[in-house]
């Protein structure tokens, strides 16, 4: 008898260390893939000057526009907030980014520049790693979340300290729009 | 939840075939050696009964051979691969298609949670991709520079989605690992086969003929039918078995490169510009073939479907790669609300 308790006794220890490990290894890839969204933001936030000193000349009529994505930038820059007031404040500044390339379209010999296209290309870029590195936390986060709450790894979630990551919501409407814009990226420019 | 499961699943069975590929090669190079050594065993027993031959020379050098090719095939295959495709590593970027590449690649990695692979240029005309290495932490992703040309921003993304997915699922090890082994298999049975048409088999006939006693000499010959056999069949049995693990993964890989993408529509018009450009890709060689985005020697039997496809195609029929991404598109606009309900 004793011997049979020994045994339950032995693995329900095992499924507690396997349980809280795998709640660890979740919450550390969370804590990553959020990693990996600062770094991307960090990125267009360093950007973003270059491009504006890049146009600026050439965009004498569009200076609204300019100014919107200066002041989202500092915005998006002050930073301290949780999820939600990044997510806020970073979408703002994609919805002015978006206006900006739009009204680029109107400058040919703006966007036949070769610096412009590719500070153009590199923005894009990184606007997309934005969204993909999003996409891998709210996928990684959701699952995390999922499994603090399920039974019986949530009977272990208070020894690992897991509570639920707040996910990244993309509420801003004018957001969501920004991939479709068409960034003359479809087309292929002549060969070089 | 289940497409965590898939992946897990999917790299178990990754894993587990790539220590089949392991033993089944061994086992294969063993046989052929230790055959060699039976027949001259047999062969060697002379009027009293007792062989001649006794240490298994043939079976432990051909193991031992084994062995290494395995092993250097493990941790070389992904260069051998890419030397042989004539790929070069894109490390400083000068066009603006290559800048656009590395960012897409960057992206994609991002979207997988993975490091940053190489990335590998072959210059050729005729749009393709692959990828190889040996994990996550050294896959390469080579394109050709028909690619880079052929798509837009969105279907290369697509096509880097895909080839991504099957460095996510250990795909890469498994089918670069083949590459090799079945490279080896072939050099094998072709050279030994140039052997005996030049006049080894005499050697080994004369000895067995003239010095063997009944029961021993027929059972060298059996053993040497059975041993001519698997040497002339090897080659074709190993290209067979290479393609139907490709095939499988093509599919999953589509649908998982759509998954990192969201956007399966920029894939399937990604794969219809690379069907419709059909000249084979002259810069990568039958033996890597199963490793590519699409069949880069242009056969038409991965058009088709029905049997003879399934048995000779390194990848499933481009009409309905197509269909099903289209499937997954339209799922994923009625889901957001883009289409009224059916």
């Amino acid at each position: 008898m004793q011997f049979v308790l020994l045994i339950v006794a032995v693995v329900v220890v095992v499924w507690m260390v396997g349980a809280y490990n795998g709640l660890i290894a979740l919450k550390n890839q969370t804590v990553n893939a959020w990693k990996q969204i600062d770094v991307q933001l960090k990125r267009r936030h360093d950007l973003i000057p270059n491009l504006v000193n890049t146009v600026k000349g050439s965009m004498e009529f569009e200076k609204e526009t300019l100014d919107a994505v200066v002041s989202a930038r500092s915005r998006a820059m002050q930073g301290g907030g949780g999820v939600k007031e990044t997510a806020a404040a970073e979408g703002a500044l994609s919805g002015a980014l978006g206006k900006l390339f739009v009204v680029m379209e109107n400058y040919p010999d703006l966007k036949s520049s070769q610096n412009v296209r590719d500070l153009q290309e590199e923005l894009s870029s990184t606007e997309n790693k934005i969204a993909f590195a999003r996409q891998l936390y709210n996928d990684v986060a959701t699952k995390y979340n999922t499994k603090q709450m399920q039974f019986p790894t949530n009977l272990v979630a208070g020894m690992a300290k897991a509570t639920p990551a707040e996910l990244w919501e993309i509420e801003d409407a004018s957001e969501r729009a920004v991939p479709q814009v068409d960034l003359s990226l479809g087309k292929k420019p002549p060969a070089a | 939840m289940t497409e965590a499961l898939n992946l897990f699943e999917q790299q178990a069975r990754n894993r587990r075939q790539t220590v089949a590929w392991l033993v089944l090669f061994i086992l294969f190079f063993a046989w052929i050696g230790f055959g060699g050594d039976a027949v001259l065993y047999f062969g060697s027993v002379d009027e009293a009964g007792a062989a001649h031959y006794t240490v298994p020379f043939i079976g432990l050098g051909a193991t031992l051979v084994a062995a290494l090719i395995a092993w250097t095939s493990y941790k070389g295959g992904a260069k051998r691969v890419l030397w042989s495709a004539g790929a070069r590593e894109l490390t400083a970027p000068g066009t603006h298609e290559e800048k656009q590449l590395l960012n897409v690649v960057e992206e994609m990695a991002i979207a997988a949670g993975l490091p940053m692979p190489k990335v590998y240029v072959v210059e050729d005309h005729d749009p393709n991709a692959f990828a190889t290495g040996t994990g996550p932490e050294t896959a390469c992703i080579a394109v050709t520079s028909g690619l880079l040309t052929t798509l837009n921003r969105e279907e290369l993304q697509g096509v880097i989605g895909h080839e991504m997915s099957h460095v996510r699922n250990l795909d890469v090890r498994l089918m670069t690992l083949i590459a090799a082994l079945a490279g080896a298999v072939v050099l094998l049975s072709d050279g030994l086969g140039r052997f005996f048409r030049g006049g080894g088999g005499r050697m080994i006939g004369g000895r067995g003929g003239g010095r063997g006693k009944g029961g021993a000499g027929a059972i060298a010959l059996v053993i040497l039918v059975l041993w001519v056999i698997t040497l002339i069949l090897a080659p074709i049995i190993v290209r067979l078995m290479a393609m139907a693990v490709s095939r499988n993964r093509e599919y999953l890989a589509d649908a998982t490169g759509a998954e990192l993408t969201r956007n399966p529509l920029a894939l399937a018009g990604a794969l219809q510009k690379i069907e419709s450009a059909a000249a084979p890709t002259t810069s990568i060689k039958r033996g890597t073939a199963h490793l590519c985005v699409a069949d880069p020697l242009g056969r038409k039997v991965n058009l088709k479907e029905g049997f003879l496809a399934n048995v000779f195609g390194t990848h499933p029929p481009m009409a309905v790669r197509i269909a099903r991404l289209k499937g997954m598109g339209f799922q994923q606009a009625k889901a957001a609300g883009g289409l009224p309900s059916a």
